[in-house]
């Protein structure tokens, strides 16, 4: 089992015969995704490595019964293909794309909730369920199936826990990237719910950072949760007021501080961890407790 | 981006929002001939700082002389760091209560929020919860101006005054969505017996927007080296120890720069050259870093799917077109690492596979030990 994705994803890939679209189309197709079909307006009746690319994503749907979207478009014209995704009746969006406008994005998402449809990101590397089927754009080699659920978001830094993880022989059942700005649509807190679901997730990895208050609201669910969580959050140094990198990640307004969050995971129950590589030990623990 | 206060002022009048009369000067010439126009005022520092007030960036002056003084004492201050280079000059309004109203983003509702306080003029995070009003808003149909009149209701206002400021959050709404706004922000928003003027406002635009905002005047508030970087694309924050880092990723940087200082180092910066980690704009990116004159540079890439080799080879062509003799320490993990390591350990680089090795590593350099 998995969350969010698994074998029967039929994935349409949105900006499939842009650079990043057609290298991680590839990416995705050697992890075993079945990449149905791409779209690219305008150069429908083309291929990318054997996959058919449409004008539309409604011909991608009916013809070929595309299920899930990943999303390459430029930031520009990215809720234009969101929408468009979502109008087809696909019901999971994964957004790759970074730096699209916040007001696109309070658009997105109140569209995704109109309906019922799921949008993970803007700006994040996507969802993998190892040895299953992976939507976006992270390094294929250094995940393996196992009992472990990570939300992250960051990429990068994800990629360095969950590498220490599989590292250490702790599989995961599904890592997700909620993206790195400011709105997202998938957060923390539906993920928590969907792993305490999930009957093959035995631990949750939460890697959050400063700015916003996702860990915060976070840490309020886990109180509720029979699943142990263990965390690591970067920013501890980061000056308040300057955007590290993500839209998402400033300390602003007196909220998002590293403090905060360290404290509300810790009250929750939470195993902080305060180095990355100590991770997978306090997963080990949960695991064994 | 932040607008100066005279810019959000300037944009809210034209959204039908009233203003006091006033100009923007640069010379105490300027503001005695503002004031001898207009009566008695208050002068305004034009900075992009919070808590102006208190640092002294807001004064009143009764005659065009006293506006004079005033105006050449504040004319080339600094104010948190900021100088002063021009003042707003109003006429000083006679003001009964001091309301705050602002729009913002809640990013836990993922909507827009209306903000509201019968305590304005200071912070709104210094406002208690409990006296502040927050009503989420539905983006497909904007503020409604029925919602509005229930907050002006529960702040208390006069009945006459209930449909000026329904019109003004609904105008500030306007505004915010038509400029791409993170933030539309009087306060206060004062009552006058002439009714409700925004005596001052705030006005913060989302950057990745800036595209399609054409329209709207550019205002930096960066560091020259940090304006530099982020032409390169890249995401850079100055800050003030002496190991320059690099990584790719915006959460392994932070989270570079956190390991660092737990080591007892001190980061000079933070710079994201980007998930991909592509080797050109990463060879620019580290020709800047060096300018900043640092003890030593760690660079941390998580290659996922960039060849470290690539990477690598970038360092070395930096190296190659301007040599620098500062120690450089290079983590490196993913596709073709081993080739990465070798090229760069005969270059007499240090190179590591683990991210606490080269930590500890760039540390002991810096501290000028062997």
């Amino acid at each position: 089992m998995a969350i969010l994705i698994d074998e029967k994803v039929k994935l349409v890939i949105q900006g499939i015969t842009g650079r990043q679209g057609s290298f991680h189309c590839r990416q995705m197709l050697e992890y075993g995704t079945r990449v149905v079909a791409g779209v690219s307006p305008g150069k429908g009746g083309h291929e990318v490595c054997g996959v058919p690319v449409y004008d539309t994503v409604e011909e991608a749907v009916a013809t070929r019964g595309a299920n899930a979207s990943c999303v390459f478009v430029p930031a520009p014209f990215a809720k234009d293909a969101v929408f468009e995704a979502l109008d087809a009746g696909i019901k999971l969006v994964v957004v790759i794309t970074e730096h699209i406008p916040l007001h696109d994005a309070l658009d997105i998402v109140a569209f995704a909730q109109e309906r019922g449809a799921t949008v993970v990101g803007p700006n994040t590397f996507g969802v993998i369920s190892p040895g299953r089927c992976k939507i976006g754009i992270m390094p294929n080699r250094i995940y393996c199936p196992g009992p472990v659920g990570v939300a992250a978001r960051s990429g990068t830094l994800s990629y360095e826990v969950v590498a220490s993880l599989s590292l250490a022989g702790l599989g995961q059942s599904t890592v997700v990237g909620v993206g790195g700005d400011r709105v997202t649509g998938l957060g923390f807190v539906q993920l928590l719910k969907q792993f305490e679901r999930d009957e093959h997730t035995r631990v949750i990895v939460l890697v959050g950072e400063i700015g916003g208050t996702a860990e915060e609201e976070a840490a309020e669910y886990i109180k509720s949760l029979s699943k142990p969580v263990v965390a690591y959050l970067a920013g501890r140094n980061a000056p308040p007021g300057k955007r590290m990198g993500h839209a998402g990640a400033i300390i602003e307004r007196g909220k998002g501080s590293f403090a905060s969050k360290v404290r509300a995971l810790r009250s929750a129950g939470v195993a902080v961890a305060e180095l990355p590589w100590e991770v997978p030990a306090l997963v080990q623990r949960a695991l064994t407790a | 981006m932040k607008l100066y206060e005279f810019m959000a002022k300037e944009i809210l009048e034209r959204h039908g929002i009233r203003i006091p009369p006033g100009q923007v000067v640069d010379t105490p010439e300027e503001a005695a001939s503002v004031a001898s126009r207009l009566g008695p005022v208050v002068l305004k520092a034009q900075v992009l700082a919070g808590g102006r007030g208190k640092a002294g960036g807001v004064v009143f002056a009764t005659s065009p002389a006293e506006a004079r003084r005033r105006a050449e004492r504040m004319l080339g201050s600094r104010i948190q760091g900021y100088p002063v280079e021009r003042i707003l000059v109003e006429k000083r309004l006679d003001i009964e209560q001091e309301l705050y109203v602002g729009i913002v983003v809640d990013g836990s509702a993922r909507r827009p929020v209306l903000l509201a306080s019968a305590r304005g003029g200071v912070d709104v995070e210094e406002v208690p919860d409990a006296e502040l009003i927050r009503r989420k808003i539905d983006v497909r149909w904007g503020l409604m101006p029925y919602r509005a009149r229930e907050v002006a209701l529960r702040l208390g206002l006069p009945r006459q005054l209930v449909p000026a400021f329904a019109d003004i959050a609904c105008r500030m709404y306007g505004a915010f969505r038509q400029y791409d706004a993170e933030l539309v922000e009087c306060n206060p928003l004062a009552v006058t017996p002439d009714g409700l003027v925004a005596a001052d406002a705030r006005l913060n635009v989302d950057d990745e927007a800036l595209f399609r905002q054409k329209q709207l005047p550019r205002v930096h508030d960066d560091t020259p080296l940090e304006r530099k970087v982020k032409e390169l694309g890249l995401s850079y924050v100055q800050l003030d120890g002496d190991i320059a880092v690099m990584a790719n990723g915006a959460g392994i940087t932070m989270a570079t720069i956190d390991v660092l200082q737990k080591f007892g180092g001190r980061p000079a910066n933070f710079l994201d050259v980007g998930g991909g980690a592509a080797a050109e704009p990463m060879a620019k990116a580290m020709a800047v870093l060096l300018e900043a004159r640092p003890r030593a540079l760690l660079i941390n890439i998580f290659g996922g799917i960039t060849r470290c080799d690539d990477v690598a080879r970038a360092v070395l062509e930096v190296r190659g077109s301007r040599p620098f003799d500062l120690p450089v320490v290079v983590r490196l993990v993913g596709t073709n690492e081993d080739e990465g390591m070798r090229l760069l350990r005969e270059a007499g680089i240090e190179a590591y596979r683990s991210m606490e090795e080269a930590a500890a590593a760039v540390v002991r350099l810096a501290r000028g030990e062997a």
